[in-house]
């Protein structure tokens, strides 16, 4: 089947079977190896993209049902050398170790900004509690995600900076 | 002149291999596509203990993008159906007789694509005669159990082996004269590592040079390469090893699983790159489990509460084949540092392993080497003590702590521990948690009915293995390596015996660099994982990077510097001992301003040398460290019970950990988030079990709870420093500290709560369920 998509604002298409996950299609006919698969049955969210904005499990998805819509996968969250506040969040609040559950972590995160850019503790925990790290104890992320929250909002009162922050998510 | 030093021991400095992370840009092995490469996929017994009558592949061969189909008779007509396991035990690679346990591999396929290759697995038809399964210790001791190890030569039970330490007789008698006597039968229960990348490899033989290039997810490739030269007889030197990115190990990466065996098999007999990734599913029920120890202690005290002596036994469950990551020597790992933080006298502890129907493997999850087990155990019987005894559990500790002066201290099993201040970390951790005020806040809310109570563990681990001597693998001693080349433009290159797994060692490593020899850390790449390039190491496990690699980069760096006062001396026309060393220069005493940096050094080392000096500034240096590093702390815990549904809730944690010294903090301290959060996980919701028939319960993260950042507490840190006397720079390692060290902390503030009912034990996970039938039972609840 032919599908296309829109990937990090790139035209992109594929002949798959309909069985194809998602997953599998970015990765393997995509080669957009960021986005991870660490359970195969929608418990870890290593596999997260977001879909129209919104958090899915890419595991638990075809292909084919995204024909036409809109990915963004962790590849898509840099402008340039530029890293979101997102990403510099985790940097420097210390919020990834071995990386694995990191790309759904920061997108899950991004997505709640997008909704509530100054979310408490128990809201970015129950955000990303369909997201499992194994290294860090989520104390750090949920850190990181405060410090994005903080440049964002601060980045949105002057001008300039509020192309790069939506332009960055 | 000034010499920037960001960097160095003791700095924060953010992480050196974030940026690719942070990019999706990590190199995983999944990620990792070669030329022609093919896919693998398993076929697992669903059975635990079976009799394989046949094996029809016909359908399956003929299925599209199939190459072939392995089997456990091909495999055995290359003399590869087995293979050695690290614990000198043998390990069927593809089952040719008898399946051994539900997962077990059967069978393989490789094909074009891994959709085809798992639709062709399928299609494999095997007719299997199903018989008893041996679940449990006692189930394996049971007359007429069926036996699991029937092709062993000489095997006539599913006995393993039996192992003692201590003095049988002085403990004997240091019971007869006890005031009291208190035991604890506790099991703690098979977890899983379950990192969230699962194990895999990419074998590629090249047909035409013989060489065999197997990118695995290994945290010990030296290690993996030599034990594959071993069992396939490739010569060492045609085999590379590379270990890419790692998603987490935790030990689980640790040993040699069959499927990499067969996907190397299988590209030397089709001649094309081969990748097998296993599903979580696969890697639950098949890879390297932890624990899985039934143990019981007695503690003798006197009539002031004094501990006159410890006796434990235990039985364990090793599965259906001897594969335990673990030194030679030792059978049940480290156990018996079970004496813990306590000046006890005397010990005796007896260990017996036995053969089950269930997946082989006990591998340290976190823990060095069954640390977590006797840890456990010691400090779960130390509360429940001291809850007898009418003593607090605080003071009890504080009283029988092996003493600031007593070190270097010999315990009753014949460790010998370098340093500790176990009583200054017990009163900080007491100081953080408030421990008085809360004790009397406990009781106040007891009187009015709630369920409330605080747990202590106060561990004492033993990491960072060798000595050589005294601690091996399969015979290779477990040294470790750093070799440091530094380039004319004073940018180095260190490289590794070691293998990250997420620990951070591009940033930490680097800073050892910084500190010894004065080149910024972002100067210093940090490379480790491929055995052609690195120097040989026995690899990342037991928290032994920094006390064993970390040592060996301080060492070799110290070896470059003294080179580099040489070349110092040359370029200043000054006597080497007319030279002082101040972080990245030698100057001239007494003249500051007659300089040279180590950058200037670097660049004479190729440019402008003494006469007769070889050329360079690079050096190797394997440490063979004299003695275990033994970091500790207290850990104390609040929870609250509801008394309805037996919900816990964690209230507080407050850690406070010594690992000697830290060399990065912000590092250190996210190694201790997660140790905490996995020690919650197992005390509180990680399980893999069995029913009588040996199917496995567990197998997907559906049934196998990790912890999220919903339910995971928030800790509250705190550090005390007693520096190694033994390692270069007095630190420890910490990766381990806080898994070993919190289970308990977390029980016996449960046990604590459940005290005043006469509930003295729930084994982990302790679920609500538990927790709500020991309430009922004690008519405390409907």
């Amino acid at each position: 089947m032919k599908v296309s998509m829109n990937v990090n604002g790139v035209e992109r298409g594929g002949d798959v079977e309909p069985r194809v996950l998602l997953v599998d299609f970015l990765r393997t006919n995509l080669r957009q190896t960021g986005t991870h698969i660490g359970c195969d049955t929608t418990s870890c969210g290593a596999c997260t993209v977001l879909l129209d904005g919104e958090p899915v499990k890419s595991c638990t998805l075809l292909a084919v049902q995204v024909q036409g819509r809109s990915i963004t996968t962790v590849e898509g969250l840099a402008q340039g050398a530029n890293l979101s506040p997102m990403q510099a969040g985790f940097h420097e609040e210390h919020g990834l170790q071995c990386g694995f559950c990191t790309p759904g972590m920061m997108l899950v995160g991004t997505a709640l900004l997008e909704r509530n850019p100054n979310p408490t503790e128990d809201e970015i925990r129950w955000a990303i509690s369909g997201n499992i790290c194994r290294c860090t104890g989520y104390m750090n992320i949920v850190k990181a995600i405060q410090h994005a929250a903080k440049a964002t909002r601060a980045g949105a009162s002057t001008p300039a900076a509020v192309g790069a922050a939506a332009g960055g998510e | 002149m000034a010499v920037h030093m960001h960097g160095r021991i003791g700095e924060s400095i953010k992480r050196k291999e974030d940026g690719r992370f942070l990019r999706g840009k990590g190199s995983y092995l999944d990620d990792f596509v070669l030329p022609g490469m093919l896919h693998m996929a398993i076929l697992r017994s669903p059975h635990a203990h079976a009799r394989i009558m046949s094996v029809d592949t016909s359908a399956a061969s003929a299925m599209p993008g199939v190459i072939a189909v392995v089997t456990g008779d091909l495999m055995a007509q290359h003399k590869l159906a087995w293979m050695p396991t690290l614990s000198g035990d043998t390990q069927a690679v593809l089952a040719t007789d008898k399946v051994r346990f539900q997962g077990q591999e059967v069978a393989a396929v490789v094909a074009e694509t891994k959709y085809q290759a798992e639709d062709a697995r399928d299609a494999i038809v095997i007719e299997y005669e199903i018989l008893p399964a041996v679940t449990s210790p006692d189930g394996a001791k049971a007359a007429g159990a069926a036996l699991v190890r029937d092709e062993k030569e000489g095997q006539k039970d599913n006995h393993i082996y039996h192992w003692e330490s201590g003095d049988q007789a002085k403990t004997q008698a240091a019971f007869a004269k006890a005031h009291k006597v208190v035991r604890l039968h506790t099991f703690y229960p098979r977890c899983h590592p379950a990192p969230l990348e699962t194990c895999g490899c990419i074998a590629d033989v090249n047909g035409a040079t013989g060489k065999a290039t197997i990118y695995m997810t290994s945290q010990a490739p030296h290690a993996i390469r030599t034990v594959f030269a071993l069992v396939t007889g490739l010569p060492e030197q045609q085999i590379r090893i590379i270990s890419p990115d790692i998603g987490g190990g935790f030990g689980n990466k640790v040993p040699v699983y069959p499927g990499y065996v067969v996907a190397t098999a299988a590209s030397l007999l089709i001649g094309r790159p081969v990748k097998w990734v296993e599903d979580r599913s696969e890697n639950l029920i098949s890879t390297g489990f932890a624990r899985d120890f039934h143990m019981t202690g007695d503690l003798a005290v006197d009539e002031k509460g004094k501990m006159l002596a410890l006796r434990v036994h235990l039985d364990s469950d090793n599965g259906a084949f001897f594969s335990d990551a673990q030194p030679s020597k030792f059978k049940a790992g480290l156990f018996h540092i079970v004496t813990g933080s306590y000046d006890i006298p005397t010990a005796h502890v007896t260990a017996d392993g036995y053969y089950t129907n269930k997946a082989p493997g006990g591998v340290a999850f976190r823990c060095s080497f069954r640390v977590t087990e006797a840890s456990y155990l010691i400090e779960r019987l130390v509360t429940n003590a001291a809850i007898e005894l009418g003593i607090d559990q605080a003071e009890f500790r504080m009283s029988n702590f092996i003493k600031p002066e007593q070190f270097p201290y010999t315990s009753a099993t014949g460790w010998v521990y370098d340093s500790g201040d176990y009583p200054k970390a017990m009163d900080l951790a007491l100081q953080k948690l408030g421990y008085d005020d809360l004790r009397k806040d406990v009781e106040a809310r007891r009187k009015k009915g709630e369920v409330t109570g605080i747990g202590i563990a106060s561990f004492t681990e033993v990491v960072g293995a060798g000595h050589g001597a005294d601690f091996d693998i399969l015979g290779l001693r477990m040294f470790d390596s750093a070799e440091l080349r530094v380039h004319p433009t004073g940018k180095a290159l260190l490289r590794m015996g070691t293998k990250s797994q997420g620990q951070g060692h591009e940033t930490t490593f680097a800073q050892i660099v910084t500190e010894e020899l004065g080149i910024p850390a972002a100067d210093v790449a940090v490379e480790e994982g491929d055995t052609d390039t690195a120097p040989y190491g026995l690899g990342t496990y037991a928290s032994r990077s920094t006390p064993v690699a970390g040592a060996a980069t301080a060492m070799v760096s110290r070896k470059l510097r003294e080179k580099a006062r040489k070349i110092a001396s040359h370029l200043l026309e000054a006597a080497e001992e007319d030279l002082e060393w101040e972080a990245g220069k030698f100057y001239v005493k007494g003249s500051p301003d007659r300089a040279k940096t180590i950058q200037d050094i670097a660049f004479a080392a190729y440019t402008n040398l003494p006469e007769g000096m070889e050329a360079g500034l690079e050096g190797v240096h394997y440490y063979d460290p004299p003695n275990m590093t033994y970091p500790f702390g207290t850990y104390a815990v609040v929870v609250d019970v509801d008394k309805g549904t037996g919900q816990v809730k964690v209230r507080r944690m407050v850690a406070v950990d010594d690992c000697g010294v830290r060399i990065n903090p912000m590092i250190v301290e996210g190694q201790i988030h997660g140790g905490l959060t996995e020690g919650f996980g197992i005390a509180f919701m990680e399980l893999i079990t069995f029913d009588s028939d040996g199917n496995c319960i567990g197998s997907n993260f559906m049934d196998y709870l990790l912890p999220t950042a919903w339910e995971t507490p928030k800790f509250e840190l705190g550090e005390t420093t007693t520096p190694s006397p033994h390692h270069p720079l007095g630190a420890k390692g910490v990766g381990e500290s806080a898994t070993v060290g919190s289970p308990a902390a977390y029980v016996n503030a449960v046990i604590d709560a459940l005290s005043p009912y006469g509930i003295t034990n729930i084994d982990m996970p302790i679920g609500p369920d538990k927790v709500w039938a020991a309430l009922r039972s004690k008519g405390v609840t409907e």
